[in-house]
C-alpha cells in the first residue's frame, strides 16, 4: 500500500518491481482520480469512493444516483413487503421499458404501408435472428402490461391509497390506464393481418358513435372514411412516437407525485 | 432608550390584581406561586412555578420605579455593574411561559419504522424485474403471437372480435345501442373512476370502514371481468353464445 502510494511508475527508488495487481490498482486509482471520472460520477457517488456496507454508503447509493428520482433514501418497512403492492406499479413501468426496447428492435424491420407491413412481419418471423422471439415478447408484454396496470389500479383502490393527499395521482393513474389501452390498441393494427384489420374495424366503428362529432372522430383516426394505408401510417406514428411521448410525461408526473404525496401509502 | 409605556404597565398591574395575584413585592411571591400550583393542578413542576411567581414579584418591583433604570443599566454596563435581581433560591432567571410539545413543532408521536432503499427495496425490485423478464422470455419462446393471413377487406372473419380489453364493450354492444355501449358507458366509467377520490369522502382506509366502496369497486371489476370472459370464450360465429368446451375458442390474443 505504502509502496503504491509513494513509488508511482518508474520512480521506484527501492528496486521493487510492481506486481501486475499493484499496477492494475494504480491504474484504477488514476482513473478514479481523473477529471473525466469525477465529471461522470457526482461527489459522494459510490463509484468515486468505493462501496463498503455502512448506513452512510447505503444512503449514498440512492442519494448520488438517478435512483434518487424514483426512491427516497429510506422507505417504510411495510413498503418493502412484496405482499403489500405485489410490485404491480413498478412492473407496469418495467414492462413499458421492455416494450420500448423490443419495440425499437421491431422498428428496424417494419414499414407501415399496406403493401409491406404484413410481409415485413413475416420476414421478421421467418428469417431474422430472434425476430419471432422479440415479436412474441412485445406482444405478450403488451397484454401483460394492460393486465398489470388494471391490477395495480385495483390494488390502489382496495388499499384506499387514492385518498387525500393522493387524489390527483389517482386521476393521473386513470389517464395512464387509458393511454396504456390506446397504446395497445394502436399496436394491434400494425401487423396488418386479418386479426388486426377486423379488431380495429370493430373498435373504430364504436368510436364512430360518439355523439355530435362521431364521424369526424372516426375520420381523423382512420385518416379517411375506411381503414387503409393512411390509417396504418397514422396508428404507427401514434403507437411508436406520440402516445409513448405522452405516456412518459404522465408517468413522470405520476412517479413524482408518489414521492411528493408521502411515498407509498400506509398499511391498512 | 426603550421604555415600557405607562398604559401597558397600568394594564398589567390591573390584570394582576384581577387575577388575585399578590401586589408588587417579592416577599409574598413564593407562597403565592405555591398556591397557584395547587389550584390549577397542571403538570408544571412546582419549583418552576415558584420561580415564576418570585420572578414576577421581583420584576414587578422595578416595573413601577425601575423600568427605566434596568434599560439604562443595559446601556451603561461599562460604568456600573447591572443590578442583579435575584429571585427565591437565588435564581436569576424566571419562567416566562411553558410551551407544550406539539404546539409549535410537529412532534411525531411514533417514529415510522424505515429501512434503507438500498439494498432492501432495490433488490426486491431487481428480482421482480428479473422474474418478469424470465417469465416473458420463456413464455415467448413457447407460445407464438398470433399472425393470421394478410389483411383482406373482402373477407370478414366470423366472428370479428376486438382486443380482449374491449370485449366487454363489444359484449355490451349486443345489448345496447352502439352509442350507449361504445361511448356513453365507457365514457362515464372512465370519468367516474377519475372522480372516485373526490366522491369517496370517507377518510378511513381500513377495509372494515369502507364496505360500500369496496363492494362497489368489486362489483364494477367483476362486471367487466365477466363481460370480457364471456366475450372472449363464450362467443362464437355471429357473436352468438357458445361453450368453449363444445365448439372451441373463437379468439386470438
Amino acid at each position: 500500500m505504502a509502496r503504491r502510494m509513494t513509488g508511482n511508475g518508474n520512480g521506484n527508488g527501492n528496486g521493487h518491481r510492481a506486481t501486475p495487481a499493484e499496477r492494475l490498482a494504480e491504474v484504477g486509482e488514476k482513473v478514479r482520480g481523473s477529471q473525466a471520472w469525477a465529471s461522470i460520477f457526482r461527489p459522494g457517488s459510490i463509484f468515486r469512493k468505493g462501496y463498503t456496507d455502512s448506513p452512510r454508503n447505503r444512503s449514498y447509493v440512492v442519494m448520488n444516483s438517478l435512483i434518487y428520482h424514483l426512491h427516497p433514501v429510506k422507505v417504510k418497512r411495510h413498503a418493502v413487503k412484496v405482499s403489500y403492492t405485489l410490485c404491480l406499479g413498478g412492473l407496469s413501468f418495467f414492462l413499458f421499458l421492455l416494450l420500448t426496447v423490443t419495440g425499437i428492435f421491431l422498428m428496424f424491420f417494419y414499414r407501415p404501408t399496406t403493401a409491406q407491413a404484413w410481409n415485413d412481419i413475416q420476414t421478421l418471423e421467418t428469417s431474422i435472428t430472434f425476430g419471432l422471439l422479440v415479436r412474441n415478447m412485445h406482444r405478450w408484454a403488451a397484454h401483460l402490461m394492460v393486465l398489470s396496470v388494471f391490477l395495480h389500479m385495483s390494488r390502489v383502490f382496495y388499499h384506499g391509497a387514492y385518498k387525500p393527499p393522493r387524489e390527483f395521482n389517482w386521476v393521473i393513474g386513470v389517464i395512464l390506464l387509458t393511454l396504456t389501452l390506446l397504446l395497445s390498441f394502436t399496436g394491434y393494427l400494425l401487423p396488418w393481418d386479418q386479426l388486426a384489420l377486423w379488431a380495429v374495424t370493430v373498435g373504430t366503428n364504436m368510436m364512430g358513435y360518439t355523439p355530435v362529432f362521431g364521424s369526424q372522430v372516426r375520420f381523423v383516426l382512420l385518416g379517411g372514411v375506411e381503414i387503409g394505408g393512411e390509417t396504418l401510417l397514422r396508428w404507427y406514428v401514434l403507437h411508436v412516437l406520440m402516445l409513448p411521448f405522452v405516456i412518459v410525461i404522465f408517468m413522470a408526473i405520476h412517479f413524482w407525485r408518489v414521492r411528493k404525496d408521502g411515498g407509498i401509502s400506509g398499511p391498512l | 432608550m426603550t421604555e415600557v409605556p405607562e398604559h401597558l404597565l397600568k394594564r398589567s398591574a390591573e390584570r394582576r390584581a384581577a387575577l388575585g395575584a399578590p401586589p408588587a413585592g417579592g416577599g409574598a411571591a413564593p407562597a403565592a406561586g405555591g398556591e397557584a400550583t395547587a389550584d390549577d393542578g397542571s403538570k408544571i413542576p412546582a419549583g418552576l412555578l415558584a420561580r415564576t411567581g418570585g420572578g414576577g414579584g421581583a420584576a414587578a418591583t422595578p416595573a413601577t420605579t425601575g423600568a427605566a433604570a434596568t434599560a439604562a443599566a443595559a446601556t451603561a454596563v461599562a460604568t456600573a455593574p447591572a443590578p442583579v435581581a435575584k429571585g427565591p433560591e437565588g435564581h436569576t432567571q424566571r419562567l416566562l411561559t411553558v410551551v407544550k410539545a406539539g404546539s409549535i413543532q410537529d412532534v411525531k408521536a411514533t417514529p415510522t419504522d424505515k429501512v434503507h432503499t438500498w439494498p432492501h427495496l432495490l433488490i426486491g425490485e431487481f428480482i421482480a424485474c428479473l422474474a418478469c423478464s424470465a417469465f416473458l422470455l420463456v413464455f415467448s419462446a413457447m407460445v407464438n403471437a398470433p399472425f393470421l393471413a394478410a389483411a383482406n377487406f373482402n373477407f370478414t372473419p366470423n366472428p370479428s372480435k376486438a382486443p380482449w380489453y374491449f370485449l366487454g364493450l363489444q359484449e355490451l354492444l349486443t345489448m345496447f345501442h352502439p352509442m350507449v355501449a361504445g361511448v356513453t358507458i365507457p365514457g362515464i366509467g372512465i370519468f367516474a373512476l377519475m372522480l372516485a377520490p373526490y366522491i369517496d369522502k370517507n377518510p378511513s382506509s381500513k377495509p372494515e370502514d369502507r364496505k360500500f366502496a369496496i363492494s362497489l369497486f368489486t362489483l364494477f371489476f367483476m362486471f367487466w371481468a365477466v363481460l370480457v370472459i364471456i366475450g372472449t370464450l363464450f362467443r362464437g360465429p355471429g357473436f352468438n353464445f357458445t361453450f368453449p368446451w363444445r365448439d372451441g375458442v373463437f379468439f386470438d390474443l
